[in-house]
Order: C-alpha cells, then sequence, then structure tokens
C-alpha cells in the first residue's frame, strides 16, 4: 500500500508517501508561494491525476495538475478557471477541487471566490462557469465572511449525477436536482446567529458540509454556530451536538465504508476561535451524529491554540481508514487506526489551508 | 505607423516569457495601449499575461507597470497610450508575508 498526503499551505504543496502510515517521506514546497486551498487526488483516472488550486499575491490562481505523482504540473494558459467576460468578475481564489462520481470519471467541480461554482469535463484542465448558480436571483444577497465569499464544498451524489450540493459562507447550502439548471436553497432548520431572522431561507454561513459515503442522504453540517444532521438530502437540518464541547468549527471530515464514522474538530465560539480549553479535540460520531465523543488520544491536551480549517480534516479510503488533520501552525496528525489515537507527522510546515489523501494504486 | 516597444520583466516571469526578461514588440496600430500590448503578448505567452492582469482586464493587485518610467496606475492604466520605442516595466509589489 502507498498513501500520498498531499498538504496545501499557505505558501505551497508539501507531498507526504507512507507505505505503512508510520513513517512518511515529505517533498516540497511545489508551487512555492502559492497559497494551495483546494487539493484533489483523482483516483479514478489512470494514472491518478492530482490536482492543486493555488494563489499567489502577485500572479493570481490557477489550476495545476499533475498525471505523475507530483514530478511535473501542467497549468492551462488561462489558469484554468476564469469567468466569462460577460460575468464581470474575477476569480480570486480556488477554493474547492472535487471529482464528480465515478461514472463520470472526465467531470471534475469547482467551488471558488467569489461564490461561483465552475464545472470541467476534460478532468480538471479546463472549467466553465455554472450560469443558473450565478445567476441565481439570491447571489446579490450572499456576503462575505471573514475568509471571503467563497463556496467551499461540492458534494456530487455518487448515484444519480443530475444532483449537487453546494454549501457557501455566506449563502448557505443550494441543490440541483437537473444537472445545474436550476438551484434551490436548503437550509432549513439551520440557523442564522448573525441575521434578525435566524430561520430564514438561505444567508447562513455554512462552514462545511460532509455526505455519508454508505447512505448518500445522511448529512453532515459544520456551521457557523451549530452542528447539523439531514436524513432527506439536505431537505431539512436537524441540530447534532450531543456530547460536543462547543457548536463552532471548521474542519469536518467522514471515514469511508459501513463502519465508518464523522468527525469533528470544535472551536470554542466564533468570538474565541481556538480550540476548547486550549486541547486539540477530534470528536468522532458512529451513529449518524446522534451522538459525539472524544477521539484525541495522543493529540496535545494543553497548550494547543491553534486551529483546523474546514479542508484540513480529511480521511483516506484504506481500511481501516487513515485520518489527518493539518493546523495553520503547520503541523499535521494522523490516525491509523480509526481516530483511536494519533501521531504528529511533520510539523514546521507554513500554515496548513488544506489535506487531502489516497490509497495509490 | 508601427509602434516599437520594450518590455522588461523581472527574472520570475521569464520561465513563462520563453525564458527572456525583456521581450521587443512591434505594433501596427495607432496610439497603443498598455491594454493593448498584453492583448499582444498573451497570444505569444498566455502564462505570462494570466499572471499580470485578471481575466476582466485589470492589473493584478500587486503587479505595477511603469510605463517609461510613471506608474500606468497614476495615468489611463491598462488604457495608458505608449510612445514609439516606449519601455514598460513589470514589478511585483512588496506584498504577501
Amino acid at each position: 500500500m502507498q498513501v500520498m498526503l498531499a498538504v496545501g499551505t499557505k505558501k505551497g504543496l508539501f507531498l507526504g508517501w507512507s507505505s505503512d502510515r508510520d513513517t512518511w517521506e515529505w517533498e516540497g514546497p511545489h508551487h512555492s508561494m502559492a497559497a494551495v486551498a483546494a487539493l484533489a487526488i483523482d483516483t479514478r483516472r489512470s494514472p491518478v491525476r492530482l490536482m492543486a488550486g493555488g494563489r499567489n499575491e502577485h500572479w493570481g490562481p490557477a489550476v495545476f495538475t499533475s498525471d505523475d505523482r507530483g514530478r511535473s504540473w501542467t497549468e492551462e494558459s488561462g489558469g484554468s478557471i476564469a469567468f466569462p467576460s460577460d460575468a464581470g468578475a474575477d476569480v480570486e481564489q480556488i477554493w474547492q477541487l472535487q471529482p464528480g462520481p465515478a461514472s463520470r470519471p472526465d467531470e471534475v467541480w469547482a467551488g471558488v471566490e467569489p461564490s461561483a461554482l465552475f464545472r470541467s469535463e476534460d478532468g480538471g484542465r479546463t472549467f466553465e462557469l455554472v450560469r443558473a448558480l450565478w445567476d441565481h436571483p439570491h447571489r446579490p444577497d450572499w456576503q462575505p465572511g471573514a475568509g471571503g465569499q467563497c463556496l467551499h464544498t461540492v458534494l456530487p451524489h455518487p448515484t444519480d449525477p443530475a444532483r449537487v450540493m453546494v454549501a457557501m459562507s455566506t449563502g448557505g447550502v443550494y441543490v440541483t436536482e437537473d444537472a445545474g439548471a436550476s438551484w434551490d436553497p436548503s437550509n432549513r432548520g439551520v440557523r442564522i446567529p448573525f441575521l434578525p431572522d435566524q430561520e430564514a431561507e438561505y444567508g447562513q454561513c455554512v462552514h462545511k458540509v460532509v455526505r455519508d459515503t454508505e447512505n448518500p442522504d445522511l448529512l453532515m453540517l459544520q456551521n457557523h454556530g451549530g452542528v447539523y444532521r439531514s436524513e432527506d438530502g439536505g431537505k431539512s437540518w436537524q441540530e447534532a451536538q450531543e456530547g460536543l464541547p462547543a457548536i463552532f468549527g471548521f474542519g469536518l471530515t467522514r471515514t469511508p465504508g459501513p463502519d465508518g464514522a464523522f468527525f469533528l474538530f470544535p472551536l470554542s465560539a466564533d468570538m474565541s476561535r481556538f480550540p476548547v480549553d486550549g486541547r486539540a479535540g477530534v470528536y468522532r460520531s458512529v451513529d449518524g451524529g446522534h451522538a459525539w465523543s472524544d477521539s484525541s488520544t495522543g493529540l496535545p491536551d494543553s497548550g494547543f491554540h491553534t486551529i483546523v480549517l474546514r479542508d484540513a480534516l480529511t480521511t483516506d479510503a484504506a481500511d481501516p481508514a487513515g485520518i489527518y488533520l493539518g493546523t495553520r501552525s503547520g503541523e499535521v496528525w494522523g490516525s491509523s487506526d480509526g481516530g483511536g489515537s494519533w501521531n504528529q507527522l511533520v510539523s514546521h510546515l507554513p500554515d496548513v489551508l488544506c489535506v487531502r489523501a489516497a490509497v495509490l494504486p | 505607423m508601427t509602434v516599437r516597444v520594450t518590455l522588461e520583466l523581472p527574472s520570475v516571469l521569464a520561465d513563462v516569457a520563453g525564458g527572456r526578461r525583456t521581450l521587443a514588440v512591434e505594433m501596427d496600430r495607432p496610439q497603443p495601449t498598455v491594454a493593448d500590448l498584453l492583448d499582444l503578448v498573451a497570444g505569444v505567452h498566455p502564462h505570462l499575461v494570466r499572471r499580470l492582469r485578471t481575466e476582466s482586464g485589470q492589473l493584478r493587485r500587486h503587479v505595477n507597470v511603469y510605463a517609461d518610467g510613471a506608474d500606468v496606475r497614476g495615468a489611463d492604466g491598462t488604457a495608458t497610450v505608449l510612445g514609439q520605442n516606449a519601455v514598460v516595466l513589470v514589478l511585483p509589489s512588496v506584498a504577501g508575508g
């Protein structure tokens, strides 16, 4: 088994390699000085394609692809993702690169700032704006959060290519059931703590949504204040906070398979964005979010004042699944036993923005 | 009328400009602008021009362009007219951390 761990940081991409997930060899930075906030390891393809969405402070955003495990990279002349001239906007940052379902091996989705969705039909080389979402009548009401007005989550349905869910900050969750031709808000039950109407149809500051790997209608949502679950594909949401020490946070993932679990990294509050009591706390739910329990053995239990960003908590597809978290202080921690215990894999990197892992053939 | 312009680049951009830091450009139009220059260069070096301006044609925030020593942002931006034998200098501004 060879596992690739791709770590996007504020100043480039680092790659870790391991055959046993205990010892790792590291290389990088690739794309030095580019903030790599979006990564995808597309194992649907042979050879596997690595995609990195980076933003150089001087030279702007671009997608870089590699079909030889990072030894060489391709950059399309237009940067792969660009608004058409009549949109009157410029891509500020690429926030998400998400391969489509297995049945569509050339489909890749991208979420960007300002909030917009792009779709690729050539495996992530070039992308086209999804017009119906860009032209949505709600768009003037979407406002930027602290990180910018971004579409940061794209969840294709695993078996129905016409169904896609996106999430943005702010704006909330939107879904299409007709392959992107129309989009509806899907936030019923998700509160908006920062607006007078806390039950509005849209406008939520959703931080991350993750889909269950076994039941596509089961979803977990980390909101700006609140953790929610849905059993009906996002049509309605219920609080899912039992056992959590706090309900704010960003990082959220789900290990694959019938024995998998959801994992969260809670932070104290929006006005105190630190781990609770200075402790690196990962919480696990094995029952679809009905209850959470501590899963932090081996992580620092004091003096931990850094955070895990929304795409810096991830999993691989090994059995048992590996779980990985990256911190803004440049550390990556991993668990190879389903969250039972954690070890530090690397430190002293730049701020970690995004982590992706895959078992390579 | 052919207007000859020299585009000077920082070394960090040479690898997307055919390995060169200086490009000699001839423009067959009266009163060509910085935008015209970038349009022409984009046909040969698209990766270079993507780094200098956004898809809507705006100079990137931390890219400074000087026409004969004057910051074009203090003139007409990318609409600044270039004279015969103008020297257009691209410099990255101070940015990042």
